[in-house]
């Protein structure tokens, strides 16, 4: 499998570390298409290839990634700028349970850079929003300058059919919102914890501790969905870098329901 | 007993063969010394085999030694496995040259030039199970692996049935062997009493059609009972054994087990069981440049769930400890296998006991997990029994 | 008095005290308010009383001289604020600031904290739901003190 070039048509700095590339395919075809939850293997020429989760919505978006600057790929893909051209190998892996949800009320839980992968699941419940019940976004970052996507959850939280919470870990003086861990946000939002999808991203410990809070909350483990993170080398289930106990995160998730991987999220080196 | 047609050629007709094979383009690879033992390189004439040499196997240690006869085949499994020719150990994936739209890439693990016909002579029963179990690896996914799939069907398989088991093998408790049921153009089981012969299974018309071109007549009925006696009594003196079955529930509930920490404590993370398995996959991908940068290349190696690198994310290795690595190993090998492919990983070939520089045994260490598994499984279910009594 | 009894009946962290107790816990509550931005209690300050959160957000807040007025957690709804009233020396460690408009229920801590001593039961009983919290604040400012979001080099 060889990567696809794609032309960067904008390159937005998010915040200190955090970008976004919008990409287009370099030979003028159809829009690339894909599910919320999936990730392309990214490629900067002669440097490398990532994982990234693609951060738009298929029907509102074209290709859109989000991203950290944190490992060689990443800090050489921040340098690039519009009308650079990067590889992608994809879509790969499973996709958020968008459609099961219908009908559900949805709490969504974002952690750090864990938002990007779920945008593209926001975008579609809400562009079907009579087809769910409450929706609730719960996105928690390290200090408020980490905040990402500020229009768009301006936007959101201006909404009278959702309701958006942020928290930070950690506050500066004139920061007026809440401060504490993401999983506190839980019990203060409103939903039916016996008719809830929640679909949860972020750093694993994160995604663990919010899962057991839900579980408190009543909301049944297979209704919980986590998007897991591994190092991936060839994106397709055939290198074996990504195994997380028998499961391929690369092509059994990245999005797993709880129930499938519970016991493995407390086998420490698994 | 085969119910396939079998030949017998006598023994110097097995250089017929490999002849026939070269004529047909075929690059003949085959068991052949170099140094201190037993690898697998290209042969061009039968007197390259190993002929007249024996190995001696056990954990971390290797010896040639000579045989009172002159048998082509009369060793067990040597480092080297098959995969380095269906599954090489480096491998150009694409190369990308810049160009003014960006760079553009041209396949090559796919491209259509002359890849290696491999005639693969002397691939025991074992070795097949694992091309067969790399074959679910590579191609039966809902990504395939082109380069091995194009290989491994322009591949001619020579098996030879074992008739003298190693001491580190354990093929037959896994049943993958010593004999050679499915897969193969041909499968050689070799005779030696007064006369010097082998057996000849024909497994597919392309094995036919090779051997209609060597001197050979059918086998006669007692010369294939003889051939089969040889063959189970080399099943019965395998140097060691494993039970394959609830492999899953045996290590799943046992991540915890403190014979992992016993095993840690000798593991060196060298690498070494990984690299000479024959089923082991995992590889890595490395993107390179040329100097001025103007052509970049990505290319494929072999790669080990032991290095600390293999698992690094975010700052940091998932799998720290030698502990964790050997756990995942061996979990991979015996149980998340049977999840992730239909059967366990390992076919009894004994290679990892042999190489293990500090002489780890497989069998060993899964026994004594086994172990704790039967003793509580017993525990529970006596448990079960007085409760309902009292 | 009466609509506070079954209110407080009803949050969990009365949940199961018994009528007994529970009329006597109504018998040192009464309803608060505190406008945005109003200072609910301060840090060094007796503390005698704590809340239960109806309506609004309160923030903990430490000063320091170099970087003003930190919160370190924000509580709402629901949510318990104060037990520092019933361990001595009985004074609050942070400040606590209405962040919005906030409607709770204020609880007599010195009240409380002598019928406590009076009747163990019913100190057990109070010390078993606050345990419970403390263990509640203690697992979340653990996480936050992993600095999860943070990078790793």
């Amino acid at each position: 499998m060889v990567p696809r070039p794609f032309v960067i048509k904008r390159f937005r700095k998010e915040t200190d570390d955090t970008f976004t590339l919008e990409l287009e395919p370099n030979e003028g075809r159809s829009r690339f298409a894909f599910s919320p939850g999936q990730f392309n293997m990214v490629y900067v020429y002669g440097v490398g290839e990532v994982p990234i989760s693609i951060s738009g919505s298929p029907s509102t978006h074209g290709l859109i990634h989000t991203t950290r600057a944190v490992g060689t790929v990443t800090k050489a893909m921040a340098k690039l700028k519009k009308g650079d051209v990067v590889g992608i190998r994809g879509p790969f892996g499973t996709t958020w349970p968008v459609k099961e949800a219908r009908s559900h009320d949805v709490v969504v839980v974002a952690g750090g850079i864990g938002l990007p992968p779920l945008r593209g699941a926001i975008y579609e419940i809400l562009a079907n929003r009579k087809d769910y019940g409450k929706v609730v976004l719960l996105y928690g970052v390290r200090t408020p300058a980490d905040i990402l996507f500020k229009d768009e959850l301006e936007q959101w939280r201006a909404r009278f059919d959702m309701e958006a919470f942020i928290t930070v870990d950690r506050a500066v003086a004139d920061w007026r919102g809440n401060v504490g861990v993401v999983t506190t946000l839980i019990s203060k939002a409103g939903f039916d914890p016996q008719n809830t999808i929640a679909m949860v991203v972020g750093p694993e410990v994160m995604m663990r501790f919010t899962a057991l809070e839900f579980i408190k909350r009543g909301v049944k483990a297979d209704s919980i969905y986590l998007s897991m993170e591994r190092n991936m080398k060839c994106g397709i289930g055939l290198c074996g870098h990504c195994q997380f106990g028998p499961l391929f995160v690369c092509k059994d998730g990245p999005v797993f329901r709880y129930t499938q991987i519970k016991d493995l999220l407390v086998k420490w080196e698994i | 007993m085969s119910t396939l047609k079998t030949y017998r050629i006598e023994s110097d007709t097995l250089n017929e063969l490999i002849q026939e094979l070269r004529k047909e383009k075929y690059v003949v690879v085959g068991p052949t010394i170099r140094g201190t033992a037993i690898v697998l390189d290209e042969i061009t004439s039968a007197s390259q085999l190993p002929i007249g040499k024996t190995d001696e196997q056990s954990p971390a240690q290797y010896r040639l030694n000579d045989r009172a006869d002159q048998a082509y085949f009369g060793y067990s499994a040597g480092p080297h496995s098959w995969k380095r020719y269906l599954f090489p150990p480096v491998l150009s994936l694409f190369k990308a040259k810049q160009s003014e739209k960006g760079f553009q890439v041209s396949d090559e693990a796919n491209a259509q030039k002359d890849v290696d016909r491999y005639a693969l002579l002397g691939v025991r029963a074992c070795d097949l199970s694992a091309i067969h179990i790399q074959d679910q690896v590579f191609g039966g996914g809902t990504y395939k692996d082109p380069a091995y799939l194009r290989s491994r069907n322009q591949a001619f398989i020579v098996a030879v049935n074992c008739t003298r088991a190693g001491g580190t093998c354990f093929c037959s408790s896994v049943r993958t062997g010593p004999r050679a049921r499915v897969g193969f153009d041909l499968a050689l089981s070799e005779v030696i009493d007064n006369e010097h012969y082998f057996l000849v299974e024909v497994g597919t018309e392309r094995g036919e059609e090779v051997m209609s071109t060597v001197s050979r007549r059918p086998a006669g009925d007692n010369e294939v009972e003889k051939a089969d006696r040889l063959i189970r009594a080399a099943a019965q003196l395998t140097g060691r054994s494993l039970e394959p079955d609830n492999t899953r529930e045996i290590l799943y509930q046992n991540t915890e087990h403190p014979r992992w920490d016993v095993v840690a404590a000798r593991c060196l993370s060298c690498a070494n069981c990984t690299m000479v398995c024959p089923t082991c996959f995992c590889a890595t991908v490395e993107d390179t440049t040329d100097l001025t940068g103007t052509e970049a290349q990505r290319t494929r190696k072999w790669d080990s769930c032991f290095t600390m690198d293999f698992s690094y994310i975010h700052g940091g290795s998932v799998r720290p400890s030698s502990k964790g690595r050997y756990r995942h190993w061996l979990t991979h090998k015996l149980a998340s296998w049977v999840d992730q492919f239909g059967t366990i990983g390992c076919v009894g070939c004994g290679r990892c006991i042999t190489w293990c520089p500090v002489g780890i045994d497989i069998t060993e260490e899964f026994r004594v997990i086994r172990e704790t598994y039967l003793m509580t499984s017993r525990a529970s279910s006596t448990k079960e029994t007085t409760h309902g009594n009292s | 008095m009466e609509t506070l009894e079954r209110i407080l009946g009803q949050h969990p962290f009365f949940k199961d005290l018994g009528p007994e107790y529970l009329q006597l816990v109504t018998g040192c509550a009464s309803n608060v308010r505190f406008e945005q931005d109003n200072l609910i209690f301060r840090e060094g300050e007796e503390a005698n009383q704590f809340y239960l959160i109806r309506e609004g957000r309160v923030a903990l807040q430490v000063f320091s001289p170099e970087r003003g007025h930190i919160t370190v957690e924000t509580l709402g709804e629901g949510d318990i604020l104060g037990w520092s009233w019933l361990i001595p020396p009985y004074n609050w460690h942070f400040d606590a600031k209405a962040v919005d408009l906030t409607r709770a229920i204020a609880l007599d801590g010195k009240c409380l904290r002598r019928k406590c001593e009076e009747d163990h039961n019913l100190g057990y009983e109070i010390l078993k739901r606050f345990a419970h919290i403390i263990e509640q604040r203690l697992e979340s400012t653990r996480l936050q003190l992993l600095d999860l979001y943070g990078v790793r080099s």
